[in-house]
């Protein structure tokens, strides 16, 4: 009787000891790429913010292009990390004397991952392809097409409309994507591309893996493999980065762990600049927004470099409204409303609002819960009460605030690039903006030449500004942590696109 | 004995069917539309009518309702309105990675708690009976995701024994699989562990109370002989209940040590589809819960039967 229950105590040990044994025996083990004395040929990349499926022409989120632009899927033209537009698929291009006709000549000798070559006739089929097949209210970025005529195997012409400014750099997002018609098939689970890498596997929700081509036709990456690891928040990337399960984090949300990395010489800590503004959006087509005194208040009251150094520990930077300095027509306006509690407090007196009570919508994000706090105690101080008010974000958030308007203030960060005109130009946004000031501007800036289209967007800018139609806290900073030998991460984050085509081991 | 099991197997069949009935509401009750989530802010009006349309959301919740559930019976949990892939491979992958997170930390939850469950009931007056009480007590108040972010700062960050987080199938590389395991099954197992420790504990002490007990010993068994014999056949079966509940409790439980662990378990699937509202991948992961649970009362409910011959004999 008693062996039984010695063989019970016995069992337990055993399990105990099995578990222990293992903990030591993998000591100092647990250690993927970069850490060895050979070159790694494999690079891990942890992100946050998982893609829902591959397919952007249907889905929206920036997850999937910030996946699969410029690594997967190419255009004719892209961005460089300085905000300029430069050649990719087209060699070249030139413009007609009227704006309206833009001739490509293209790469020769690109082929897609499938095999198939790629023509001036994968251009048609995918500008054409926008305005068809597209779900998206970013097809509307094809609408000044008049039609694409294919001049030879290399050669395309671009009719528009109307000239547009804002169409060349739309060809650098995920619209300017080209497709070949033998490739769409499946394009949630199955994207093809002439970029460097093709997906090799996808696990949703988990991570992406890609392979470079051997027959790609530009400069192949210095890397053989890139996965892209998904995880649900910050502290595990820093983790996974800290034990060697990932080689680099690209932009890190939680500025607040990045101490442990800054001290120590096997990661380098870079923060760039991204087309992420952290916004304070006021609803103004409902009280007591719809004054814009009571706007005004709002920005003086609020000292956005506290707000800057509380909330993200001072990385990021201060822009006055949705036009960032990688933007052609950026200038600084920032000092339009200094921090001055006094002048808030005279114009909410002159409004007749000086115990005013809002409900300020804060949507279930780091960035957004940290900023929501100390936005609060600074309205505090002008006199405004400010409740906070949790939206799940997206579903909660995108259905009460930006399909309803159902609210007053609330906060997002707004991750497109040069959105200015998407969020102010149209009365129906969100925002509730009255744009019949600047929509003739804009409408100008956009067929003028680039001079006359900087100047026009400048104006645009400045009268969104005077008018406070809406705040921003912050330029979201592109924080990047990586392995010392990792080389060619994006320093910064102006597209969506986290191009990986430069990726090496040193 | 049969009869019993057919009442139970028809208690299992209402109680699903109508689980999905509630489960089906219940997602359409929570504010959120899919279509205006595939689309996020560049949703336009025309845009989503032409999306709902697409994921079927426009159609009468009877016809809804009746397609999901048609599907369900034969074992077709349909497509995933946002990864656009059939749902039941996918939540077949990650019921297996549950299952073997939440068994293997139950089974080691057990190895440990019998034992000293036991031996601090049986020296509940002693120094060692109080102190495993008193440790098992501190144990229960451990949130087991505290548990898990102090088992990553200690054993991966600080000491870089075991991986932070992250899984391996045991078919692709068994040792990384067990690597990984270490960690968020001492997680998991250290609370049910302490959960269970006084569960036995308290069943044995019951049982020794008995009178049957004083009875055996009278008979001329030793105090050990007498409860190993007869006490502990009686303690197992609200031990026995408790871990049945404790599993499928450790199933929804356990989605916060999946997310510390950024491990691709069941949890984490639901927690990403309710964010997403991706109604019919919520639908099938819950019913799929529910499945489990229901199956763990039935196991339960036989075992019963079978350890206590008067239940056999009563039905």
């Amino acid at each position: 009787m008693m062996r039984r229950k010695n063989s019970l105590f016995a069992a337990a040990a055993l399990a105990t000891a099995a578990l222990l044994g293992l903990a030591g025996c993998s000591a100092g083990a647990g250690s993927s790429s970069g850490s060895g004395g050979e070159t790694p040929t494999t690079a891990t990349i942890a992100l946050t913010g998982t893609p829902t499926n591959l397919d952007f022409t249907t889905t929206a989120g920036s997850a999937i292009p910030q996946a699969l632009m410029s690594n997967v899927y190419e255009g004719l033209v892209e961005l460089d990390d300085s905000g300029e537009i430069v050649p990719l698929l087209a060699q070249e291009w030139s413009v007609s004397d009227d704006r309206k006709t833009y001739t490509f000549t293209l790469q020769e000798g690109v082929t897609f991952s499938n095999g198939a070559p790629f023509t001036a006739e994968d251009v048609k089929f995918s500008f054409d392809r926008v305005k068809t097949d597209w779900v998206s209210s970013l097809k509307t970025k094809m609408d000044v097409v008049e039609n694409v005529e294919v001049l030879s195997d290399t050669e395309v012409a671009v009719h528009l409309s109307t000239p547009s400014n804002a169409w060349l750099f739309s060809l650098a997002t995920p619209v300017g994507a080209i497709f070949t018609p033998e490739g769409v098939d499946d394009l949630a689970n199955a994207p093809v591309g002439t970029g460097p890498y093709e997906v090799a596997s996808w696990t949703p929700n988990e991570s992406i893996v890609f392979e470079t081509r051997d027959d790609y036709w530009g400069e192949a990456p210095g890397v053989e493999e890139v996965t892209l690891k998904y995880f649900a928040d910050a502290t595990a990337t820093t983790n996974a980065l800290q034990t060697g399960d990932v080689d680099a984090i690209a932009n890190l949300q939680a500025p607040e762990l990045l101490s442990s990395f800054e001290a120590d010489d096997q990661f380098v800590v870079t923060s760039g600049t991204s087309s992420g503004e952290v916004s304070l959006s006021m609803n103004n087509r409902a009280a007591p927004f719809d004054d814009v005194r009571v706007r005004q208040a709002v920005l003086y009251a609020l000292d956005e470099q506290a707000i800057l150094d509380t909330a993200w520990n001072g990385y990021g930077s201060l822009v006055a409204t949705y036009a960032t300095p990688t933007d052609p027509y950026y200038e600084d306006l920032t000092d339009v409303y200094p921090h001055d509690p006094e002048k808030a407090k005279e114009l909410l007196a002159e409004a007749g609002q000086e115990n005013l009570s809002i409900t300020f919508t804060v949507p279930t994000r780091p960035y957004a819960q940290a900023v929501s706090e100390i936005v609060v105690s600074q309205l505090k101080d002008v006199g405004i009460t400010a409740t906070i008010e949790s939206a799940e974000f997206p579903a909660v958030w995108l259905d009460e605030v930006f399909t309803k308007h159902d609210y007053q203030m609330t906060t997002v960060l707004a991750v497109e690039a040069r959105d200015i005109l998407t969020v102010f130009n149209d009365p129906d946004y969100y925002i509730g903006y009255d744009n019949s000031k600047i929509a003739p501007i804009a409408a100008e800036a956009d067929q003028a030449d680039e001079a006359g289209y900087v100047e026009g967007m400048q104006q645009v800018a400045r009268q969104i500004v005077d008018d406070a139609a809406s705040g921003v806290l912050f330029l979201f900073p592109n924080i990047t942590v990586a392995k010392a030998g990792l080389q060619g991460l994006p320093e910064n984050a102006i597209v969506e696109a986290l191009n990986l085509t430069d990726l090496s081991w040193q | 004995m049969a009869i019993r099991i057919l009442i139970n197997l028809a208690r299992f069949a209402v109680t699903y069917v109508v689980a999905t009935v509630v489960v089906f509401l219940f997602m359409r009750l929570i504010p959120g539309d899919p279509a205006q989530i595939a689309l996020g802010v560049n949703a336009t009006p025309e845009l989503l009518e032409q999306t709902r349309r697409e994921f079927g959301t426009d159609r009468p919740l009877v016809v809804q309702y009746f397609e999901w559930f048609g599907g369900l019976l034969r074992g077709d949990f349909g497509t995933s309105y946002l990864t656009r892939t059939d749902i039941s491979p996918m939540v077949l992958d990650r019921v297996q990675v549950s299952l073997i997170l939440v068994l293997t930390a139950m089974a080691v939850a057990l190895l440990v708690a019998i034992p000293l469950g036991t031996w601090a009931a049986v020296k509940h007056r002693s120094f060692s009976g109080v102190a495993i009480g008193l440790g098992s007590q501190i144990g229960v108040a451990i949130p087991g995701f505290l548990a898990g972010i102090l088992l990553v700062m200690i054993f991966a960050v600080g000491l870089g024994w075991l991986p932070a987080n992250g899984w391996t199938a045991p078919a692709e590389d068994f040792g990384d699989f067990l690597r990984r395991l270490i960690l968020p099954v001492v997680a998991l197992a250290s609370v049910q562990g302490a959960i269970l420790t006084r569960y036995v504990r308290s069943a044995v002490l019951e049982v020794m109370s008995e009178d049957y007990l004083r009875t055996a010993r009278a008979k001329g068994l030793s105090a050990n002989g007498a409860l190993l014999k007869h006490g502990l056949r009686n303690a197992a079966i609200p031990v026995i209940t408790v871990t049945g509940v404790q599993i499928a409790a450790l199933i929804i439980g356990a989605v916060v040590i999946e997310r510390v662990f950024v491990i691709p378990g069941l949890g984490s699937m639901l927690l990403d589809a309710v964010g997403n509202r991706d109604m019919l991948t919520v639908q099938s992961v819950v019913m799929v819960l529910v499945a489990i649970t229901l199956i763990l009362n039935l196991v339960v409910d036989i075992l019963y039967t079978i350890i206590d011959p008067r239940l056999r004999r009563s039905a």
